[in-house]
């Protein structure tokens, strides 16, 4: 909203430069974007001047060489316009003027003759859109007097950005009223307190008719007629608030219809009645793919819900949208009928975001106009329609409204009620003031105050903590505020265990080398084709949106892989040879939750404790696990003069699970297990207490390709299981100082079949109790051990908590171990 | 034969003394002590020996035998420390050359370390940190933040719906966690929701995705003024303690009074200016930096959750919601929201 401020201060005028005003508003609810200035930026230089003779120049055609009073003498200004002629009374710019747009004018000469100054159009001026000739002011105005005096020059135009609740302030008489309640500045009378002589012929009635079909669409829609109207252009001064305001100058009436609803909010729309067969109007629903062409010259496709205005042969206009081209008017037109209608707000939103059409008037209509202002832009609209266009209005005024609409709304405002919501004491005096002065009525009732809600604040204040709000704007949240912290006893903020540990993975995923990644959310859908996950996997099936923003974000992402591999192309397109990534974040899978959506001890849970876990009444609509996925490319420790740098494979991946597990006191497995997406011979399955939690391996060749990688090696799981069976902070005291361990190493022969976690599993089940730890330390294939065969030699620890142990115990311990690995086909080398 | 003993001593002594290697010292062991030595055949036969001799010849020559391992010991400590030191000193390295690479540590993502920050400041005020669904029911995302059917943030244009499946949506704002949360908790309650939004725009800055920091803070007498304060804390702990804030006031549908904050520049201290005169680029001369959308919970709001306890004549609070990247990119002078999805790794190294 663009508000001059010459026609801002015509209804109330703070006293004070509008870049202050503008810092006032913006401290009190009203974003004010910038001050700009409509015209040249300064009045200086700017003159009435009268011009004595005008010759045509000796060598140009089109110019005339003009001698002009400038109040200070004479001087000589060459002129292109055709209709310059001595007598005139014109506005001169000097040498040293700027001009709109910031450039000095400067003597020049133009073919040989010197000339100082230029005779002004209009346009030149910002004041109008005529370019044809210059600009004849009233001759009464004597020659020299600052133009600033005549015209608005260096108009000051505060750009606000209205807020969707704040209908009223679309209009500058909202914007005034605004700034009366802020400033205390005295507010001018109500410009629609008018009393409108009825002179034409007849009645309304006898001119025109008006049948709502839709009154709940249409609340109301008022109707006057005019005759012997002149059109013609704006007078200047209606012609420069509108271009202040943004808004094109077209002819005495539009302008009429624009001026007003700038002023109040209340568009307009004012019909050629010639154009109106039998002056009859009908507002009703469009069949659904009816067509019609709107202002624009743009043929438009209607829904049912979309209202029209009609006449006896089709529509004329889409209500509160944009009008027709059939009943414009046009410079023949001499009766004209004013439309002042109320719309149903959220249709007309509805249909302008339909039709991709937004006007100055639906972009009112659609925050809920109050259907009081109707009359009042009727009023105003009049007056001007007689003083500027000559015309007559017809007495009376066709009015259809629905039934009744709300009465003006009461509310109370308590008094211990501001002062407990804000934490700031405002007295009965100052809120009836600040509520007064924004049009409420106000009476006192005790401490607290019976209040009267004004129709154009009806639908944006319905509530006491409204009226509270209004009340603390005006009085200066910033200014009075006071600062404190809420004083509630025995709460203790904190993170629960699982978001400590989930800290923890994050920082140990970083700590092994890998970079934090954040990545899209969305994909496109061909990403699980990428991937070679098969079509009847649940991962090729992802979430899709209805409306994105393009093919490529339109699926909602099922694996991070997929996000590390677009991550990875990028830096090795740019040039990166060794990347260690990982991403803690979200993938969502199209089935709702199963399990833990109501979390009944979270909501019993006694005030005060931790909590992380807000589960809410209703489950979420998808499953989105939160999971850790890692990818890497090249080798994770840098080449340097002492070698390395071989890049990345499955077992050095693997080291960074088992060790981020082992950072959370969790112990994973590993067993084969095969991906779409992973090289088959190289993957494995990762669980937790035999449920499956996600996959390791090194990435298919094929999806490698896809990416434009030359290799890479990944894992991804979910965080919950790893979380949930994390012992780190939980961990109880293991006495490992009393009693010494036994170490001693145990070398196996196996087929070659048989996993390392079967032979472990096997060594750890025949220890028992007493055997603390065995872990794989060495494996050898060779001609020694025979084809198809390997050696593993484990490291052992036996302990006992409560004695030391005896080499019998341990012998003993010793021959179960080696009759356990015999039965997978082991056997030990002494 | 004790002064043959005598010369065996003498001889073989000073012979270990002067040996230079623990080859020659081994050599001598061998010759002196070792089993064919003349020492060690003496000994042996001391037996053989009349009565009366053998005491003092078994005396001496266990005294010489005794004497002579002595100084082998000795010679041999002696020698071992420097050809220990010949042998160090010729395995000399070229301390120049570069140290072995450690395997390198990873960068934490701007976007996760700033929101651990805000968490901690929030942690500290006495809040706890909830997390919910990003894909959200209409309900909680709109309806029951008070946002009417027709309202232009749930229009297409601005939000994304799954596809047929009109009543759920990507959510706009973390705010729908103020409603999970407080279905799930009674009052007071105070939370804080970090977490991914989505919106439908896309430029320098803005992102279709992002991440946003929602608190809810409701109990009995809560105040505007206690919105203020914890703003301060926060602002402050982010930003620098010679911060203040300004709430200006706004509107948003699910808060009343609402209020935008804005923080006192932290480059210019507020004035507008830089140290040389020249308008401070960062806050655009005003000496303020809108950070924040902010107000009390609105009481329509309240009534969603009014069978669980909250009661908006008797409870009330405030709720704020702050744009992590937002944060980041004023801390960190990142000028465009999308490098932060674009994970360069040259910038994520960046930030440690």
């Amino acid at each position: 909203m663009r508000v001059p401020y010459s026609w801002l201060r015509e209804y109330c005028d703070p006293g004070m430069a509008p870049e202050q005003l503008a810092d006032r508003l913006v401290m009190t609810g009203t974003e004010v974007e910038r001050v700009t200035v409509a015209g040249p930026p300064q009045p200086d230089n700017f003159v009435v001047g009268k011009v004595l003779a005008a010759e045509q120049h000796p060598d140009a055609d089109r110019l005339r060489v003009c001698t002009v009073d400038d109040g200070d003498g004479e001087r000589t200004i060459v002129c292109g316009a055709p209709n310059v002629a001595a007598g005139q009374t014109v506005a001169v710019a000097l040498p040293g003027a700027r001009m709109p747009g910031g450039e000095k004018l400067r003597k020049a000469k133009l073919r040989g003759v010197a000339s100082e100054g230029m005779i002004l159009a209009a346009d030149e001026l910002e004041v109008g859109e005529d370019h044809d000739g210059i600009l004849v002011l009233d001759e009464a105005l004597a020659a020299g007097t600052p133009l600033a005096e005549v015209l608005p020059l260096a108009e000051p135009v505060l750009e606000i950005e209205v807020t969707p609740n704040r209908v009223d302030c679309f209009g500058v008489h909202g914007v005034a009223r605004e700034v009366h309640a802020i400033t205390g500045a005295p507010l001018g009378p109500d410009p629609w307190a008018l009393e409108v002589p009825a002179e034409g012929e007849g009645t309304a009635d006898d001119y025109a008719s008006v049948a709502v079909e839709v009154p709940e669409l249409c609340p109301r829609f008022t109707a006057r007629v005019f005759t012997e109207v002149e059109i013609g252009p704006s007078p200047l001064w209606l012609q420069a608030r509108l271009a202040a305001a943004g808004q094109r100058p077209i002819n005495n009436v539009v302008d009429i219809t624009n001026y007003v609803m700038l002023l109040t909010a209340q568009p307009l729309h004012a019909f050629d009645l010639d154009k109106v067969p039998s002056g009859a109007l009908t507002v009703r629903a469009a069949a659904a793919g009816e067509k019609m062409t709107t202002l624009d010259g743009v043929e438009r496709e209607l829904d049912a819900e979309t209202v029209l205005v009609c006449d006896e042969n089709g529509p004329t206009g889409i209500a509160g949208v944009m009008g027709g081209q059939v009943s414009e008017v046009s410079a023949t037109t001499t009766r004209v009928l004013l439309e002042v209608a109320n719309w149903n707000g959220t249709n007309i939103l509805r249909t302008s975001r339909l039709l991709g059409l937004r006007s100055e008037a639906s972009s009112r209509f659609e925050k809920q106009l109050h259907p009081d202002l109707c009359l009042r832009a009727q009023e105003i609209a009049s007056q001007l329609l007689l003083e500027l266009c000559g015309a007559k209005l017809v007495a009376g005024t066709i009015d259809v409204a629905a039934a009744s609409w709300a009465a003006p709304r009461q509310l109370v405002l308590r008094a211990a009620r501001v002062k407990g919501l804000l934490g700031m004491t405002i007295s009965q005096a100052e809120q009836t003031t600040y509520l007064e002065r924004l049009g409420f009525g106000v009476e006192a009732d005790g401490e607290d105050l019976k209040v009267t809600v004004p129709p154009d604040r009806h639908y944006d204040v319905t509530r006491e903590v409204d009226l509270i709000e209004e009340v603390a704007r005006v009085h200066g949240i910033d200014e009075h505020l006071p600062t404190t912290l809420p004083a509630v006893a025995g709460r203790v903020g904190g993170l629960s265990r699982e978001q400590r540990l989930r800290r923890r993975a994050e920082d140990g995923l970083r700590d092994l080398g890998f970079d934090q990644v954040v990545g899209w959310s969305f994909t496109d859908p061909g990403e699980p084709g990428r991937l070679r996950i098969p079509a009847d996997d649940p991962r090729a099936n992802p979430v899709l949106l209805a409306n994105p923003l393009s093919e490529e974000q339109s699926a909602m992402r099922t694996t991070v892989l997929g996000s590390l591999l677009d991550v990875a192309a990028r830096n090795v397109a740019r040039g990166a040879d060794r990347l260690a990534l990982f991403e803690a974040a979200s993938v969502y899978l199209n089935h709702p939750p199963t399990g833990r959506n109501r979390d009944v001890e979270a909501r019993n849970r006694p005030v005060g404790a931790l909590a992380g876990n807000f589960q809410g009444e209703r489950a979420a609509p998808f499953t989105e696990p939160h999971r850790y996925a890692a990818l890497a490319l090249g080798p994770l420790i840098p080449r340097s003069w002492r070698g390395g740098g071989e890049p990345a494979d499955f077992f050095a991946l693997k080291g960074v699970l088992e060790s981020l597990a082992r950072q959370l006191g969790a112990e994973l497995e590993f067993a084969p297990g095969e991906q779409p997406f992973l090289h088959p011979g190289r993957s494995a399955a990762v669980s937790i207490e035999g449920a499956p939690i996600g996959w390791i391996g090194e990435i298919h060749p094929l999806v490698c390709r896809e990416w434009d990688l030359d290799a890479a090696v990944g894992f991804e799981i979910d965080a919950a299981p790893l979380l949930g069976a994390a012992s780190a902070g939980i961990e109880t005291y293991e006495d490992v100082t009393t009693f010494p361990a036994v170490y001693q190493d145990l070398a196996v022969v196996i087929p070659d079949e048989v996993a390392a976690s079967d032979v472990r599993a096997a060594v750890l089940a025949a220890g028992g109790e007493l055997l603390r730890s065995a872990e794989v330390f060495d494996l050898y294939a060779g001609e020694q051990v025979g084809e198809g065969r390997v050696s593993l030699a484990l490291g052992l620890e036996f302990r006992a908590p409560d004695r030391t142990l005896t080499d019998a115990e341990v012998n003993e311990l010793r021959e179960a171990i080696k009759q356990s690995l015999e039965k997978i086909g082991g056997t030990l080398r002494e | 034969m004790l002064e043959r003993i005598e010369e065996i001593r003498a001889e073989a002594g000073a012979a270990i003394e002067a040996a230079t290697s623990s080859a020659e010292l081994e050599e001598l062991r061998v010759r002196h002590l070792g089993r064919k030595a003349e020492l060690t055949t003496i000994l042996r036969g001391i037996a053989e020996l009349p009565a009366e001799e053998r005491g003092k010849v078994g005396g001496a020559a266990n005294g010489a035998r005794k004497e002579l391992e002595a100084l082998l010991e000795a010679s041999a400590a002696r020698l071992d420390a420097s050809e220990l030191d010949a042998k160090l000193l010729a395995d000399r390295v070229d301390v120049t050359l570069p140290g072995a690479p450690p395997r390198p540590v990873g960068h934490a993502h701007l976007i996760a370390r700033t929101t651990r920050q805000i968490e901690d400041v929030m942690i500290g005020l006495g809040y706890t940190v909830a997390e919910g669904p990003e894909i959200e029911h209409d309900y909680y995302n709109f309806t029951a933040l008070n946002h009417p059917e027709g309202h232009p943030a749930r229009m297409l244009q601005d939000t994304f719906y799954v596809q047929s499946q009109p009543e759920v949506l990507l959510r706009t704002h973390t705010s729908p966690m103020q409603i999970r949360a407080m279905e799930t908790q009674p009052p007071p309650i105070f939370v804080i929701v970090p977490g991914k939004v989505y919106r439908r725009d896309s430029d320098a800055t803005h992102s279709p995705m992002f991440h946003q920091i929602e608190g809810l803070a409701i109990a009995e007498g809560i105040t505007l003024a206690d919105l203020q304060g914890t703003l301060l804390a926060l602002c402050r702990a982010i930003f620098g303690d010679e911060r203040e804030v300004r709430l200006r006031p706004h509107f948003f549908p699910f808060t009343e009074p609402s209020v935008e904050v804005d923080v006192s520049c932290f480059q210019c201290g507020g004035s507008g200016e830089l140290a040389g005169g020249e308008r401070c680029n960062l806050c655009k001369g005003q000496g303020w930096i809108e950070i924040l959308g902010a107000g009390m919970v609105d009481p329509n709001v309240l009534g969603f959750v009014a069978e669980h306890g909250y009661d908006a004549e008797r409870v009330q609070g405030f709720a704020f919601g702050l744009g992590v990247e937002r944060v980041a990119m004023l801390r960190h002078g990142v000028p465009d929201l999308r490098r932060f999805f674009d994970n360069d790794v040259r910038m994520l190294e960046q930030f440690s």
